[in-house]
C-alpha cells in the first residue's frame, strides 16, 4: 500500500474513530449526568431518599455494565437496525456505545459527587437552598473537578469500546486494525493504528487533567 | 428585647437504628429570647448538635413543636420552611464553605439563594466582609485562608441574609484559643450591635463564660438544668453542671481521705482584682491550701471559681468562712463524699 493511501485510511478511520467517541461521549453523558445525579439525590443519606427508585435505576444500571460490550452490541444489533436502518458502521456504533456508555458515565458521575462534603450540602440546606439549588449551585459545581477527570476517563474507555466495535465491522480505526492486521496479514498496518489509538489517548487524558486543575480552586 | 423568638416545646428525637430505637433528644423545652446569648452546652454525643438542628428543622423532631417567631415550622411546607431558614443562619465548626468559590462568592450565595441581583449581592457581600475585617481577601478562596478566617467567612454568609439568629454549632472548636477568643469577640460584637440572636452550642465552659447570658446544660438528650449564666456559674445544682464546671483535675478534690472542708469560690469580676484570700490568710494568721485556679480575663473583667482548703481547725475555719461572708465572696461547699463523681 502507497503512503499516500494508508495515510487516507488511517484519517478516515480516525475521523470515524473521533466522531464515535465523541458523539457517544456526549449522548451518553445527556443520559448518564441526571442517572448519576438521581441515584444520589435519592440514595438513603441524600437529601431527597426515595428507596423503590434507588434500587430499580441502580439495578438497571448494574446489569447494562455487567454485559460485556461486545456481546451487548450484538445483541442490540436487530433492534439498532429497526431504528437506524442499518446494524453495522459509525453510526450503528455509537448507538450501541451509548447504551453501552451511558451507565458507565452515572456510575462516574455518582461516584464524583460522593466526593462532595455532606457539610456544605447541609450549610446550603440551612440557608435554605431548594433541592434543585443544591444540584445546580454545590453539588455540581463543588464536584466539577473530579467530574471533569471522570469525563477523561469516560471519554477514552468509550473510545477503546469504540476499537472493539470494529471487529464486528464497526468502522474507525478498531475497523481498520482487524482487516488490515488481522485479516490480511499487514501487522504493520496493525501497529500503526495502535500507536494512533495510544497517541489519542494520552492527548484526551491531558486535555482532561488540564481542564479539571485549572477549573480547580482548591489548589493554587 | 424580651420577646421568645424560639420555642422548643417537648422536643423529642429518636433515630431508629439497627439496633433499635435511640433516643437523642427527650422532651426538650426552651424559650429563647429575642437578642439574647443562649448557650446549649453537654459533653459529646449528649445531643446538643442535633438540638440546634430541630431548630432549623435540619433534624426533624419525632414529637413536640419548634416555634420561630411565633409559628410552628413543622406545620410549614418545603418552600415556605425554606423563607423561614433564611431568617435562621447557621455556622459550623468545619465552616462548611464551598471550595470551589472565593470569599466573596461563599458570601453572595446566600443572597443568590433569594434571587438578589448579582451586583447588589456582591456590593452586600462586600460590606459584610468588611464587618468580619477580610475584605482584602476577598477574592481569596477557601483553601488559601485559615481557619479562622474561613469561620470569618462564614460570620459573613451567615449575616448576609439579614437573619433574626445565628446558630453556631461548635464554631470555635476547630480553632486556636487566640483565634476562638477572636471568632467570640466578633460574634458577640454581632449580637449586641445588631441584636441577633445568637444560640451557641459548644462543650467549653469557656465558650460560654465569653459569650453567653443564658446557659442550658444538655445531658443524654435531656436538659439538666438551665438559666443565667453567672447563677449557674455560681451555684451549679445538678452533677451533670457540676462536672462541666469542674474539669477532670478536680475530681480529687472531693476525695474521701481528708475531713477538711473545701470552699469553691466564684468570682464574678467585681471582686477579683481586690486581695481577698491574702488578706484573710493575713488577718486571721491561718493559711488557706490553693487546690485549683481557673480565672479569665473577660472584656477586661476577671472571672472565674478557685477551690481552698480551710484550716483543719473547725473554728479557724469557721472564722475564715464568716470572712467570705464578710466580704460578699460567693462560695459553695464541696461535698467531702465526692458527690461529683
Amino acid at each position: 500500500m502507497e503512503t499516500s493511501q494508508l495515510i487516507g485510511l488511517l484519517g478516515e478511520g480516525l475521523v470515524q474513530t473521533l466522531y464515535m467517541t465523541l458523539v457517544a461521549t456526549f449522548v451518553s453523558y445527556v443520559i448518564g449526568l441526571p442517572i448519576g445525579v438521581s441515584l444520589i439525590v435519592t440514595s438513603s443519606n441524600g437529601i431527597k431518599p426515595v428507596g423503590w427508585y434507588n434500587k430499580i435505576m441502580g439495578f438497571i444500571v448494574n446489569v447494562v455494565r455487567s454485559v460485556p460490550f461486545l456481546i451487548l452490541m450484538i445483541a442490540l444489533m436487530p433492534y439498532i437496525r429497526k431504528i437506524i436502518g442499518t446494524g453495522i458502521g459509525t453510526s450503528a456504533t455509537t448507538a450501541a456505545l451509548i447504551v453501552a456508555a451511558a451507565p458507565f458515565v452515572a456510575r462516574m458521575v455518582e461516584q464524583s459527587l460522593l466526593e462532595v462534603d455532606a457539610g456544605v450540602i447541609e450549610a446550603a440546606q440551612s440557608m435554605g437552598a431548594s433541592n434543585m439549588q443544591i444540584i445546580r449551585k454545590v453539588m455540581l459545581l463543588e464536584a466539577r473537578p473530579s467530574l471533569l477527570n471522570g469525563a477523561a476517563v469516560a471519554t477514552i474507555t468509550i473510545l477503546g469500546y469504540s476499537a472493539m466495535a470494529g471487529s464486528i465491522g464497526g468502522g474507525g480505526l478498531g475497523d481498520i486494525a482487524i482487516r488490515y492486521g488481522l485479516y490480511r496479514f499487514q501487522p504493520a498496518i496493525m501497529w500503526i493504528t495502535v500507536i494512533v489509538l495510544v497517541i489519542l489517548v494520552q492527548i484526551m487524558q491531558e486535555i482532561g487533567l488540564k481542564i479539571a486543575a485549572k477549573l480547580d480552586n482548591r489548589i493554587n | 428585647m424580651s420577646d421568645t423568638i424560639i420555642s422548643l416545646q417537648g422536643v423529642t428525637k429518636e433515630f431508629e437504628t439497627k439496633s433499635g430505637k435511640v433516643v437523642a433528644l427527650k422532651d426538650i423545652n426552651l424559650d429563647i429570647k429575642a437578642g439574647d446569648a443562649y448557650g446549649i452546652i453537654g459533653l459529646s454525643g449528649a445531643g446538643k448538635s442535633t438540638l440546634v438542628r430541630t431548630i432549623n428543622l435540619l433534624e426533624t423532631p419525632t414529637e413536640g413543636k419548634v416555634i420561630f417567631d411565633g409559628e410552628n415550622l413543622m406545620s410549614l411546607k418545603q418552600s415556605e420552611l425554606n423563607q423561614k431558614r433564611h431568617k435562621i443562619s447557621m455556622i459550623f465548626q468545619q465552616f462548611n464553605l464551598l471550595m470551589q468559590r472565593d470569599a466573596i462568592g461563599n458570601v453572595c450565595f446566600p443572597l443568590e439563594l433569594a434571587g438578589v441581583p448579582k451586583k447588589e449581592a456582591e456590593a452586600k457581600a462586600m460590606e459584610l466582609l468588611k464587618v468580619v475585617d477580610l475584605e482584602e481577601r476577598a477574592h481569596s478562596y477557601p483553601s488559601q485562608l485559615s481557619g479562622g478566617q474561613k469561620q470569618r467567612v462564614a460570620i459573613a454568609r451567615a449575616l448576609a441574609s439579614d437573619p433574626e439568629v445565628i446558630l453556631c454549632d461548635e464554631a470555635t472548636s476547630a480553632l486556636d484559643p487566640k483565634t476562638t477568643r477572636a471568632i467570640l469577640a466578633l460574634l458577640k460584637k454581632i449580637n449586641e450591635e445588631r441584636g441577633i440572636t445568637l444560640v451557641v452550642i459548644t462543650h467549653e465552659m469557656d465558650v460560654i463564660k465569653q459569650i453567653c447570658k443564658d446557659v442550658a446544660i444538655i445531658e443524654s438528650g435531656e436538659i439538666v438544668e438551665k438559666g443565667d449564666v453567672q447563677e449557674i456559674f455560681a451555684h451549679p445544682k445538678t452533677p451533670a453542671a457540676k462536672k462541666l464546671f469542674f474539669p477532670d483535675g478536680q475530681k480529687e478534690l472531693t476525695g474521701k481521705t481528708s475531713t477538711k472542708s473545701r470552699l469553691r469560690l466564684v468570682f464574678d469580676g467585681k471582686d477579683a482584682h481586690k486581695p481577698i484570700i491574702s488578706r484573710m490568710i493575713m488577718e486571721l494568721k491561718a493559711p488557706v491550701n490553693f487546690l485549683y485556679a481557673d480565672m479569665d480575663v473577660v472584656d477586661g473583667v476577671q472571672k472565674g471559681t478557685m477551690v481552698i482548703c480551710l484550716s483543719d481547725d473547725p473554728e479557724i475555719a469557721e472564722k475564715q468562712r464568716a470572712f467570705l461572708i464578710k466580704e460578699d465572696v460567693v462560695f459553695t461547699e464541696l461535698e467531702v463524699e465526692g458527690e461529683v463523681e
